[in-house]
C-alpha cells in the first residue's frame, strides 16, 4: 500500500518496522519531526523513546542500548552532529550497532537550517577522533529514507558499526509516496555478546570497551581494524548509474541535488549532449568500483553539491585517476539545471577551471 | 592458637585489582562485590564505567561491564536499565567524571528519575591524569592544576553532589566514607539500600564515597585516611540524604 509522508516521519517510521526499539534525541532543525514522530511511535509499539539534555546523552543513550542488543537510534543535524562525534567515535571502538541519522543543513557553525550537504566530510571522513569509518548511506527520496533506513539497521549489525544516514533537510521536510514495507522483529538476545548479565560463557562477566583492551593480541588489532574496514569497502559500495554508457561528461551527486542532475542529463540529452550521472548512495564506502568503470572512456566529471567549497570533489578526484575534475558547489541555494548546463558547455568548451 | 581465618575474597573480584597502594577503589570495589554476592545478583547485574581510575575495574570486578565515553555513564546505564528493567545496574565513577564533565548526565539522569544507582568515588582530584583539580577539591588544597591551593575566587566553591541532587527527589542517597572499619561497614550499607531501592523500582539511587588518594595527595596511605576524617567529612558531611518513600 502507498501512502503520502513526510521524509523525517518516513524515516522514523522505517526504523519502526526495522525493529528499531530504542531513541534518544535532541531537538534540532531540520530534523525535529523524527523525535516528535517516535515521541508517540515508540510507546505504541514497547519502545524506549528518551527526549535527552543533550546531543551526548542523546548518543551515549544509544550506546548503552546498543550493548543490551537492542536495535537503536538517534538524529540530529549539523551543530548536534557535531555533538555526537565522540560517541560515535566510542561506539566504533566497541563494534556496536547503531543507527546515527544526520538530517543537513546548511553552513558551519550555527549556519543555517535551510537545507545544504554541508557535513560530508564529518560523515565520510569520520568526524570524531582515531581514524574510524562508518557507512553512511545517502538517500535521494522519502521511499529511499525508508529503504535506506531498514538497510542501515541490518548493516550495522552485520558489521557490528555504526551507521550513518546522511538525509538532508529537503528530503526530510517534502511529502511524497511511500511504499512501506512489513515490519520485522527484532530479539535482542539473540546475540551472546550483549549485555544482559554474566553467565557460564562469559564467567567473569563482558568487558564491553574498545575491543583493543581485551580482544586481540598486540599485534593483532591493526590488521582487524584494516581487514574489518576494507571488508565494507570492498562489499558495501552502492550507487546508481544514469546514462552513463555512452557518456562525455559525468555528474556526480547525491542526496537532493542528485535530483536536480537527474533533469540535467535529461535536458542535456534533448539537445544532443552526452551527460550522464553517477549518483553515489553510499558515500563510504565512496563507489570508486562506478569511477574506475567510467574514467577511461569519459572526458570529465563534474561534482554538484550543496555547501560552498565542495567537499565529495575531492573524492571524485581521487578515484577519477587522471580524468578531469570539475567542481559546481552551488552554495546554500539548490543546484540550478541552467547552471549545470552551462558549465557542462565550458567543460566541453575547455574554458572551465578544474577542480584541482 | 586460636585459628587463623582464611581470607575470604568475594566471588564478583575476579582478579587482583592494580590500584596504587593505598587507593580507596578497591576497598569500594569490595564492597561492592560483598554485596552483589549476599543479593545474590552477580548474574543480573550490568555496571557501567567511567574514563578515568575507575575503569581499571574492568579488571578485577566479576560482573557484565560497559566502560562508558568520559562524563556519560549515567546515559548510557539509563539505557541499559530501560532496555533491561529486571538487571540491576550501577555506575561505577570518579568526582571528575560524575560531578565535573559527566554533571549533566548525573543531574538528568536523577530529574529523569531513572531507576540506576550510582557510585561515585569522590577523592577530590583526577587520579588518573596525576592529580588536578577536580570540582570536589577543598578550599586550599594542592593540586597540579591549583599549586597554591584552590582559590575560590578563581576556581569556586567545591561542589556538593549531594546537595545538587537532593532536590530530584531521589529514592535513596547517602554519602558514606572509607576511613576507617565503623565508616567501610556503614557505607556498604549504604550500598545495599541503594541497590535495594533499585531493585524495589523506588527509582534514582546514588552513594557518593569519600576516599583517599594517597598517590596525588602525596601522603602515606594512614595519613591519607586520617585527612578524610579530621578534614574532608568536615566541607562533606556524611549520611543518608534520601530514603525514599517506603523506607
Amino acid at each position: 500500500m502507498r501512502t503520502l509522508m513526510k521524509g523525517n516521519n518516513a524515516l522514523a517510521e522505517a526504523a519502526i518496522l526495522a525493529g528499531c526499539r530504542f531513541f534518544a534525541g535532541y531537538p534540532i532543525t531540520p530534523q525535529t519531526e523524527i523525535l516528535e514522530y517516535l515521541s508517540t511511535r515508540l510507546p505504541e509499539v514497547g519502545g524506549q523513546f528518551v527526549q535527552t539534555e543533550s546531543e551526548l546523552a542523546g548518543i551515549n543513550m544509544v550506546l548503552g542500548a546498543a550493548a543490551t542488543g537492542f536495535r537503536a537510534m538517534t538524529s540530529s543535524s549539523g551543530p548536534g552532529f557535531s555533538l555526537k562525534q565522540e560517541g560515535i567515535s566510542y561506539i566504533s571502538s566497541m563494534e556496536l550497532p547503531a543507527v546515527i541519522v544526520d538530517v543537513m543543513r546548511y553552513g558551519i557553525g550555527l549556519g543555517n537550517i535551510t537545507l545544504g550537504q554541508g557535513d560530508y566530510f564529518q560523515a565520510v571522513k569520520g568526524g570524531g577522533h582515531g581514524g574510524y569509518k562508518t557507512l553512511v548511506y545517502a538517500p535521494s527520496s522519502v521511499q529511499e529514507n525508508v529503504d535506506y533506513t531498514i538497510l542501515a539497521f541490518d548493516k550495522a549489525e552485520e558489521y557490528r558499526t555504526p551507521v550513518i544516514i546522511l538525509s538532508d533537510g529537503a528530503i526530510g521536510q517534502m511529502a511524497e509516496s511511500v511504499k512501506l514495507p512489513e515490519g520485522k522483529e527484532h530479539d535482542p538476545n539473540k546475540f551472546e555478546w550483549t549485555l544482559k548479565g554474566k553467565d557460564d560463557t562469559y564467567p567473569n562477566g563482558r568487558k564491553m570497551t574498545d575491543r583493543i583492551y581485551y580482544d586481540f593480541k598486540y599485534t593483532e588489532y591493526d590488521p582487524h581494524i584494516r581487514d574489518r574496514y576494507s571488508a565494507m569497502e570492498e562489499n558495501e559500495q552502492m550507487w546508481e548509474e544514469v546514462e552513463t554508457e555512452d557518456a562525455e561528461i559525468i555528474l556526480v551527486a547525491y542526496g537532493i541535488t542528485s535530483r536536480v542532475c537527474r533533469g540535467a542529463v535529461k535536458a542535456a540529452r534533448a539537445n544532443g549532449v552526452k551527460l550522464g550521472m553517477i549518483r553515489p548512495i553510499t558515500l563510504w564506502p565512496f563507489p570508486k568500483k562506478a569511477l574506475h568503470k567510467t574514467n577511461k572512456t569519459v572526458k570529465a566529471y563534474l561534482a554538484v553539491e550543496m555547501n560552498a567549497c565542495g567537499q565529495m570533489v575531492e573524492d571524485v578526484a581521487l578515484y577519477a585517476q587522471g580524468t578531469p575534475v570539475y567542481a559546481y558547489p552551488s552554495g546554500r541555494v539548490i543546484a540550478d539545471q541552467e547552471e549545470i548546463l552551462r558549465i557542462v558547455d565550458e567543460i566541453r568548451a575547455g574554458t572551465r577551471k578544474e577542480a584541482f | 592458637m586460636a585459628a587463623v581465618k582464611e581470607r575470604e575474597i568475594p566471588r564478583s573480584i575476579y582478579a587482583a585489582n592494580s590500584f596504587c597502594p593505598g587507593c580507596g577503589h578497591g576497598l569500594v570495589l569490595r564492597l561492592i562485590a560483598e554485596v552483589i554476592d549476599e543479593m545474590d545478583i552477580d548474574r543480573d547485574t550490568i555496571g557501567v564505567l567511567a574514563v578515568g581510575c575507575s575503569c581499571l575495574t574492568n579488571r578485577t570486578l566479576a560482573i557484565d561491564l560497559l566502560q562508558s565515553p568520559h562524563g556519560r555513564a549515567s546515559a548510557a546505564a539509563a539505557a541499559i536499565k530501560r532496555c533491561r528493567p529486571e538487571k540491576l545496574v550501577l555506575t561505577y565513577q570518579g568526582d571528575g567524571d560524575a560531578a565535573s564533565i559527566g554533571i549533566a548526565e548525573t543531574i538528568y539522569t536523577a530529574q529523569r528519575k531513572e531507576k540506576i544507582t550510582q557510585i561515585i568515588v569522590n577523592n577530590g582530584v583526577y587520579g588518573m591524569t596525576g592529580g588536578q583539580m577536580s570540582p570536589t577539591t577543598l578550599v586550599g588544597q594542592k593540586t597540579t592544576t591549583s599549586v597554591k591551593g584552590r582559590d575560590p575566587e578563581v576556581s569556586g566553591m567545591p561542589l556538593n553532589l549531594m546537595e545538587v541532587l537532593k532536590s530530584f527527589e531521589p529514592a535513596y542517597m547517602a554519602r558514606g566514607s572509607i576511613h576507617d572499619a565503623p565508616h567501610i561497614m556503614k557505607a556498604k550499607s549504604y550500598i545495599k539500600k541503594a541497590f535495594a531501592a533499585q531493585m524495589a523500582g523506588e527509582g534514582y539511587s546514588c552513594v557518593e564515597i569519600l576516599s583517599p588518594c594517597p598517590t596525588n595527595w602525596h601522603m602515606t596511605p594512614e595519613e591519607s585516611m586520617r585527612r578524610i576524617g579530621e578534614e574532608v567529612i568536615q566541607y562533606y558531611p556524611l549520611g543518608e540524604f534520601a530514603k525514599g518513600g517506603d523506607q
